[in-house]
């Protein structure tokens, strides 16, 4: 293929990306990150100090499908569950974007809604002792909820939720409460007794209702956590982070002021140190950026603030290349017969140093990326973004630094000696 | 051609001032340490005249208006993890760079002095926080981290630039490795001169029109791509010639 012809796909290429970019289309969108969209990051710390060690993994994969429907009925756009394990500590990230009441996802999140019904046992009344009961757990839990929802109490018009029991639970329901007519049932929540009404008949159909003394965001809180299963282990809050979306769209603005400013600079200052040649690696700088957003709403990568660093850097990075080829070709200009000749030794010889050292960058980026999700390395998401973007960065810098300026060159020159 | 390498105890002799100062204030003052570390609470808050506060509890305001812009509270359990996964990434990103370059130039000497150069970079950046952090109230937060990894890849690559050069010019021209070192200096000193000014216009961008929260972690990138620049013909290649001249006077003997 001819470097006219290599040009002309390139053009086409950049072109597609041009489309991507644009904001005239609505199928691919820049997606982002908490930092920037407003929302909340949640760190809940699983207490698994009760549980057997050969069900322990089990025991948090179902910790995080279950906070993971939790989350989902809280109807977020994009939630994002996540759960690592460090020295002991098992962790479940929650992302939250755009959430602006976060005291309520973290009730509905953490608690760990272990529902149990309880069979209310007299203890033998000695001499002279007020009468005491104790409470006797029977196997009727919040496991064998098919579906709960808010209802409104028919005698005090409060707030309360119906349950509906899977069939094994209705056979189970129904034999407690004929077991226990004319005596009391306890409900008990996470340790705490909700009600403990007394039961006037058998029922059978395998429907409740839980009267507590609801407000009716309890209610609803309580009829999302039963819908989605209790924890099957407690959890504890270690970590939250929410920025307000106002804070995230000042940080855009700011971000693409900085990166404009940034990037004017250095197409100048390519083109005062190397001329016309420093003109071809500002064109290669411009697609370097119109394929580099497209990648990252194609791919999509989450843009975060430090990402954003990450892109500005490799920015710098992208037109280090140009330089190292173009610093080769003022030494070997001397020594060569046309420039053509010159500019393709240049190339061939900058390549070596441009790939080892590239490679170098390239494995920090692996090491604080982690796209193997080990648990020894970092987690967090901002720090993941900003490798992702550079090591992205990198890439892209390759192609245009290399190929597009390359081929551009190759096509200019020829025409220069016709 | 300029004689780089005879003031090679001079380049030493500056690193070690440069470093000197950062431990000195490093063992005055510590860093300043974010609540990433420490564990605690800040919340920031944004008044009707737009101005921010910051505090370390939830406060109550009168004024409507005034809005909760960022909500911050990391538990104590959080900051020793951070701590240990910075070290394992630092150690893989160290161990893994020397094998590249241990490999790439067929030498362990190479690439040992490649991550010497690394770890200069990395003290001058923590001695430069600990007086940053003293002075000017810079903190020691997550993005930090990040800072202290990515400018490990800084370094490297101009050293690599450097070294691919010599490696060159030892098949082409030949010659003993200070000769060597010195005509690779001089040819690379302009590129490596001015991709790090490109480099610098993104950051001083940064710095000046990114805003507070990654003003410092742009400062730290700063710090290192300027450490880097220097490091490399002037730490690393200068502990590589050094190294070859002690090991050629052993093996006279």
């Amino acid at each position: 293929m001819t470097p006219a012809k290599k040009l002309i796909l390139i053009f086409a290429l950049f072109l597609g990306a041009l489309y991507v970019d644009s904001p005239f289309q609505s199928k691919f969108n820049l997606r982002l990150g908490l930092d920037l969209a407003g929302g909340s990051h949640l760190v809940f710390e699983a207490d698994t100090g009760k549980i057997a060690a050969e069900k322990k993994s089990l025991a948090i994969t179902s910790l995080r499908n279950v906070i993971e429907r939790r989350v989902n009925f809280f109807g977020i756009s994009e939630p994002n569950v996540q759960t690592s394990n460090f020295e002991g500590h098992d962790r479940v990230m929650v992302e939250l974007p755009g959430i602006k009441d976060t005291k309520q996802a973290q009730s509905i999140i953490g608690k760990t809604a272990q529902l149990v019904f309880m069979k209310v046992v007299d203890l033998p009344v000695e001499k002279n002792a007020t009468p005491s009961s104790t409470l006797v757990p029977t196997d009727l839990t919040g496991a064998d909820l098919a579906e709960s929802s808010v209802v409104f109490d028919r005698n005090t018009d409060k707030p309360a939720v119906s349950i509906s029991f899977t069939q094994a639970g209705a056979d189970k329901f129904e034999k407690i409460t004929g077991e226990n007519v004319g005596k009391k049932v306890a409900i008990v929540l996470d340790n705490e007794l909700v009600s403990a009404p007394v039961v006037q008949e058998k029922i059978a159909g395998g429907q409740a209702q839980i009267t507590g003394n609801f407000s009716l965001d309890e209610a609803k809180n309580l009829s999302i956590q039963l819908n989605a299963g209790a924890l099957p282990v407690p959890v504890s809050l270690v970590e939250e982070r929410t920025v307000g979306a106002t804070l995230g769209a000042e940080s855009i603005a700011k971000s693409v002021k900085a990166g404009a400013i940034g990037l004017i600079m250095v197409v100048f200052f390519m083109f005062l140190v190397y001329g016309k040649l420093g003109l071809v690696a500002d064109i290669g700088l411009v697609v370097f950026g119109v394929l580099t957003l497209a990648l990252y709403k194609l791919i999509p990568v989450v843009v975060t603030l430090p990402g954003i660093a990450g892109f500005m850097l490799s920015v710098g990075m992208a037109v280090d290349s140009n330089i190292l080829i173009f610093e080769r070709f003022k030494e070997e200009k001397g020594k060569h017969i046309t420039v053509a000749d010159a500019l393709e030794v240049s190339f061939g010889r900058a390549w070596d140093s441009i790939r080892d050292a590239n490679i170098a960058t390239l494995v920090t980026a692996f090491v604080l990326a982690n796209p193997l999700d080990w648990n020894f390395l970092h987690t967090s998401g901002p720090v993941r973004g900003f490798a992702i973007t550079l090591a992205l960065g990198i890439g892209i810098s390759l192609f245009t630094g290399i190929v597009v300026s390359r081929n551009l060159l190759r096509v200019l020159v020829k025409e220069k000696r016709k | 051609m300029i004689d780089w390498m005879k003031y090679r105890w001079l380049y030493l002799l500056i690193s070690g001032m440069v470093i000197g100062a950062g431990i000195f204030g490093f063992g005055k003052w510590g860093l300043k340490y974010g609540i990433d570390f420490t564990g605690g609470t800040i919340i920031e808050y944004r008044f009707p005249d737009g101005q921010i506060k910051t505090f370390h509890e939830t406060q109550e305001f009168s004024d409507p208006k005034v809005e909760q812009i960022r909500f911050e509270s990391v538990g104590p359990s959080i900051g020793p993890d951070l701590v240990k996964k910075t070290v394992i990434a630092l150690i893989m990103s160290a161990s893994g760079i020397l094998l590249w370059v241990a490999w790439r130039f067929k030498s362990f000497k190479f690439g040992l002095s490649a991550v010497l150069g690394m770890f200069h970079d990395s003290f001058v950046l923590i001695g430069s926080f600990a007086l940053l952090g003293h002075f000017y109230g810079a903190e020691v937060d997550f993005l930090f981290v990040t800072s202290l990894l990515t400018i490990l890849s800084f370094s490297v690559h101009d050293t690599i630039v450097n070294y691919d050069r010599v490696r060159e010019l030892k098949k082409k021209v030949g010659g003993d490795l200070y000769n060597l070192a010195n005509l690779a200096t001089s040819e690379t000193m302009a590129r490596s001169i001015n991709n790090s000014f490109t480099i610098i216009f993104m950051l001083l961008a940064l710095i000046l029109l990114g805003g507070e929260t990654i003003k410092w972690f742009a400062v730290a990138l700063l710090i290192g791509t300027v450490s880097g620049t220097y490091s490399s013909p002037f730490v690393s290649v200068a502990i590589l010639v050094t190294w070859d001249k002690i090991e050629k006077k052993l093996k006279r003997r």
